[in-house]
């Protein structure tokens, strides 16, 4: 496609179109430095909803239990979806395969209610017969957030590992690596800006999910989107807003360093091929 | 690669989701033909030894109520409507993004693509919740307007269908955005070239060229926007209000509320049906995409 100086159209086009997407997040943070309870009268400015926010012992533990989960079903769902994403692209075809990408494709699309519930039944079909899961709670949450990451994860890395120039891997291999040391010493230094935003997506994607935990969830387990939903349920709460303030703040500063570690493995990989 | 290894390599991921990912919906199926019980499990055995016998209780009993209360096809014919129509709005605002980030150069591309995909990486029902403040009776919207005295009456938004539209796009535009934005970039402007030079307008060479040829990246955008908003919970509960009926939110409120574990499962499978079709197109494109 041809390049260059954007056309006034273009312009237009995006500035319209960013000022829908930030207008509303834009809104939300100002409104958490609002003194009033009403969130959309402005009453001067203070920083006690964040007060608030880290003195309620329900947010806060919420928080915590969400933060474990979207650590482990992150690494979990990158080492997963890193085996799965080498079947897609480097196994050729196999018996099943077609099932395998089925698999791998349809979590990015499915419903949540419809995932949700169905692992929940799973879960008290297992526990009913195996006894396992005893009980439903960070465990449960965990392989569900797994089993959708890995979808995720498995398109970003794929994409990557589709760029990558076999015959790197095929060098080392005739040099007489044996494959698991080709993969570690070869492959993985190279898709490893790939592993990173996968990680960071399933990271956020785990934080982020209200609908398959609600279902997947046991009694005290109540993550931290449950926790909002249920606040925010009750009505509007300033609390609220300095809490989308602070994600807010740690999504943009977690994406602008991929952003620039992904800029920087790009210049050194085009600075390589030259 | 030894066969062993390779082997296990396929064997561990195929495993996970064959447990966890396919093995489940045969489970939701097989609830869907079980009756409520008020017992730990709420549902009835399928398969039973009575009298030294096995007996099978297939119920349809679920599906008949699904068919004979009006709600549930209500709901099933509201939500793909709604979604479809979400979809093409979508469609329409995102286009234009990817096409104009498409024909920037390559370091405001990849910022202005970072900048699309920005939001999605904030909390998706915190960013829904925003709406709620904006659109409110008494919120920013209905506030300036009134307090500039354009009206004097609150404009009922929130809890509209509207508001649900609104919010679907708002939450799903990256995901439009970016697969045709991918396809776009691709594009070979030698043939756009030689259709200028062959004297086609503009806008002939956009209709004939470019739009066919982003087909692949259009259908992937619809169907990663249509298919979740068919079964979307969070934006129809926060924004749409008692009015608006989806089929997300029934399906939740028979398993929450109404604690009806099989008519649940009965309304997944049938939503499930529904979605075979765009789920089938989706995963040809998509699992081009992953092998090519």
């Amino acid at each position: 496609m041809q390049t260059g100086k954007l056309s006034t159209w273009s312009k237009t086009f995006l500035s319209v179109g960013f000022f829908f997407l930030y207008a509303p997040i834009l809104i939300l943070v100002i409104f958490s430095f609002n003194k009033s309870e009403l969130v959309t009268v402005w009453a001067g400015f203070s920083f006690k909803w964040y007060g608030e926010l880290f003195r309620d012992p329900q947010m806060l533990g919420a928080a915590w239990i969400s933060l474990k989960i979207a650590l482990l079903a992150a690494s979990t769902s990158v080492v997963l979806g890193t085996m799965a994403s080498i079947v897609m692209v480097r196994m050729g075809t196999f018996k099943g395969k077609t099932a395998f990408s089925s698999m791998i494709t349809a979590p990015l699309v499915m419903p949540e209610v419809i995932t949700g519930l169905s692992l929940l039944l799973l879960f008290v079909a297992m526990g009913q017969s195996l006894g396992w899961p005893g009980e439903r709670g960070i465990l449960t949450i965990w392989i569900a957030h797994v089993t959708f990451c890995t979808a995720f994860v498995a398109v970003v890395v794929s994409s990557r590992l589709q760029e990558l120039d076999e015959s790197i891997e095929e060098a080392a291999q005739d040099l007489g690596a044996p494959p698991w040391k080709v993969f570690f010493l070869v492959t993985l230094p190279i898709i490893a800006p790939a592993l990173m935003s996968g990680w960071l997506l399933a990271f956020t994607l785990s934080l982020d999910d209200l609908v398959i935990a609600s279902f997947v969830s046991g009694p005290g387990s109540t993550t931290l989107p449950m926790q909002v939903f249920s606040s925010v349920r009750m009505g509007i709460s300033p609390q609220i807003n300095a809490l989308a303030t602070l994600v807010i703040l740690a999504a943009t500063i977690a994406v602008f360093i991929a952003w620039w570690i992904a800029q920087r493995s790009l210049k050194q990989t085009t600075h390589i091929s030259k | 690669m030894s066969k062993l290894g390779a082997r296990s390599i396929i064997a561990v991921p195929y495993l996970w989701l064959l447990l966890f990912f396919l093995v489940p919906f045969i489970i939701v199926l097989k609830i869907s033909f079980a009756e409520m019980q008020y017992a730990i499990p709420p549902y009835t055995d399928l398969v039973a030894w009575v009298d030294e016998g096995l007996t099978i209780n297939l119920n349809l009993g679920n599906y008949a109520y699904l068919i004979n209360d009006d709600l549930y096809a209500r709901a099933y014919l509201s939500s793909v409507r709604i979604a479809f129509l979400a979809t093409v709005c979508a469609l329409l605002v995102g286009y234009p993004i990817a096409y104009a980030i498409a024909r920037a150069d390559s370091a405001t591309r990849n910022a202005l693509l970072m900048l699309v995909m920005l939001p999605s990486w904030t909390s998706f029902l915190i960013r829904i919740y925003a709406w709620v403040g904006i659109l409110k009776n008494n919120g920013l919207i209905n506030n300036s307007l009134m307090s500039v005295g354009i009206i004097d009456q609150p404009i009922a938004m929130l809890n509209t269908e509207f508001a649900v539209y609104l919010g679907i796009v708002y939450a799903y535009l990256p995901f439009m955005v970016l697969p045709i934005y991918t396809n776009l970039v691709k594009l070979d402007n030698s043939l756009l070239e030689a259709s200028a030079d062959l004297g086609c307008p503009p806008w002939k060479t956009f209709l004939t060229i470019t739009l066919p040829l982003s087909k692949a990246g259009i259908i992937a955008g619809s169907m990663l926007v249509f298919i979740p908003s068919v079964g979307e919970f969070v934006i129809p509960e926060m924004l749409g209000g008692a009015e608006t009926l989806m089929i997300g939110k029934v399906l939740w409120q028979e398993f929450f509320n109404n604690r009806d574990w099989p008519v649940a499962s009965a309304v997944a499978i049938v939503m499930l049906l529904l979605l075979l079709v765009p789920i089938t197109f989706f995963h040809r494109y998509q699992s081009r995409e992953l092998e090519a």
